[in-house]
């Protein structure tokens, strides 16, 4: 059966609590997810008050502050701090997104961060990407072609089919969709998910690629395509605004047009 | 120690290259159902407030028969596809989904024929 309750050694316990210096004027509470795989014990939520005059607008900026001002210990992903790595997706106020590109000032009170929700978690904040990113190689994430390339030229494509993959590929791969998908959190071993069907997709559409029916011969399955049911839960936590959602609906259109067309 | 690697475990036994039909006929019988029901609501209305007897020579006129007989096709063929992917959504372990997906399966098939024999002997016995 689906996991509907936490296991024993999951359950969050309270964790430590670092004050803010007497004297702050500007507070502000961060509850943050800690676990520790060496220390043996249950995954606890430890409390940092911030200065707020100290630091900088976005939750990643907190999250650094705290790793360079008080605690080292946090571990965490980061890369370039604008929204295009996808390295630092975490659930914020449970909602999955972008540490970096998310403003402190978007929340009221405290702020409570969390990995991405339904991975195995490594440390902290970090979770274990291994079978998304082996999902993700699974659908050819490149291009497929049986004529030769031309001699003196790249392969050329229109305007117009150049627009075809506007709002597909501007997605960074950070998994907030796939992580915030029910769908994905009970059959996550067989269904693709929600980013990694927006990149089939992706390749689906161009028109470069030479491969359109053996792509969509891979994707016709119950479990790899059919387990979205169309919950949305991908389009709207998507920090770069994407919608996975319409890109399997249209992947779901295309199968019919082969299938009845 | 797990030996196979991640690439070997997502791509498992491959495609099934099956999903579409399925998928497709939930929505039309979801369709059907859409006009169906207002044609059910017609006749809930009349077995609620007619005599016995009027309803029953309602039911037993062609068009209504039809209709009675494309409702009872319609709702436990959307019924055993639904459930199926529910069964599927929730249920991980290969035997239990199986003979959970059939049991479903074969207890709709049951039901619609027990429907339809009634209202057949609607028609035929009045």
């Amino acid at each position: 059966m689906a996991d509907f309750t936490l296991p024993k050694n999951s359950v969050l316990t309270e964790g430590k609590t670092f004050q803010a210096p007497a004297g702050t004027k500007n507070i502000r509470l961060f509850e943050v997810y800690r676990w520790d795989p060496d220390a043996g014990e249950n995954p606890r939520i430890d409390s940092y008050e911030l200065d707020m005059d100290h630091c900088g607008p976005m939750v990643l900026d907190a999250i650094l502050k705290i790793k360079n001002e008080i605690d080292s210990t946090l571990t965490f992903r980061r890369s370039c701090r604008e929204g295009v790595c996808g390295s630092c997706a975490m659930n914020i106020n449970g909602k999955n997104t972008l540490a970096c590109t998310k403003a402190i000032d978007s929340y009221s009170g405290t702020i409570k961060i969390f990995p991405l929700p339904h991975l195995q978690v490594i440390k902290d904040l970090v979770p274990d990407m291994t079978h998304f990113y082996a999902q993700y190689a699974s659908i050819k994430p490149w291009i497929e072609t049986q004529t030769p390339p031309p001699a003196d030229s790249e392969r050329l494509q229109s305007k117009e089919d150049r627009a075809k993959l506007d709002g597909l590929y501007e997605c960074v791969m950070c998994a907030c969709c796939s992580t915030g998908c029910p769908s994905y959190w009970w059959n996550s071993d067989r269904y693709l998910g929600p980013a990694v069907l927006l990149q089939a997709y992706r390749w689906l559409v161009d028109s470069r690629d030479e491969n359109t029916g053996e792509r969509l011969d891979d994707l016709e399955d119950p479990f790899k395509l059919y387990r979205c049911h169309t919950i949305m839960n991908c389009t709207d936590t998507c920090p770069k605004d994407l919608n996975p959602a319409k890109a399997i609906a249209e992947t779901k259109k295309l199968l019919i047009q082969r299938k009845l067309g | 120690m797990e030996f196979r690697s991640p690439l070997a475990k997502v791509r498992g036994l491959g495609s099934a290259k099956a999903g579409v039909t399925h998928w497709w006929m939930q929505r039309v019988s979801a369709v059907a159902l859409i006009i169906l029901t207002f044609w059910f609501i017609t006749f809930l209305d009349l077995s609620l407030h007619a005599p016995f007897q009027q309803t029953v020579e309602w039911l037993a006129s062609p068009l209504n028969t039809v209709c009675m007989v494309a409702l009872i096709l319609a709702v436990f063929y959307h019924a055993a596809l639904g459930l199926q992917v529910v069964i599927e959504d929730y249920i991980a372990a290969e035997g239990v989904k199986i003979v959970a997906v059939w049991t479903v399966n074969l207890g709709f098939l049951l039901l619609a024929l027990a429907a339809l024999i009634a209202v057949f002997r609607i028609l035929l016995i009045g």
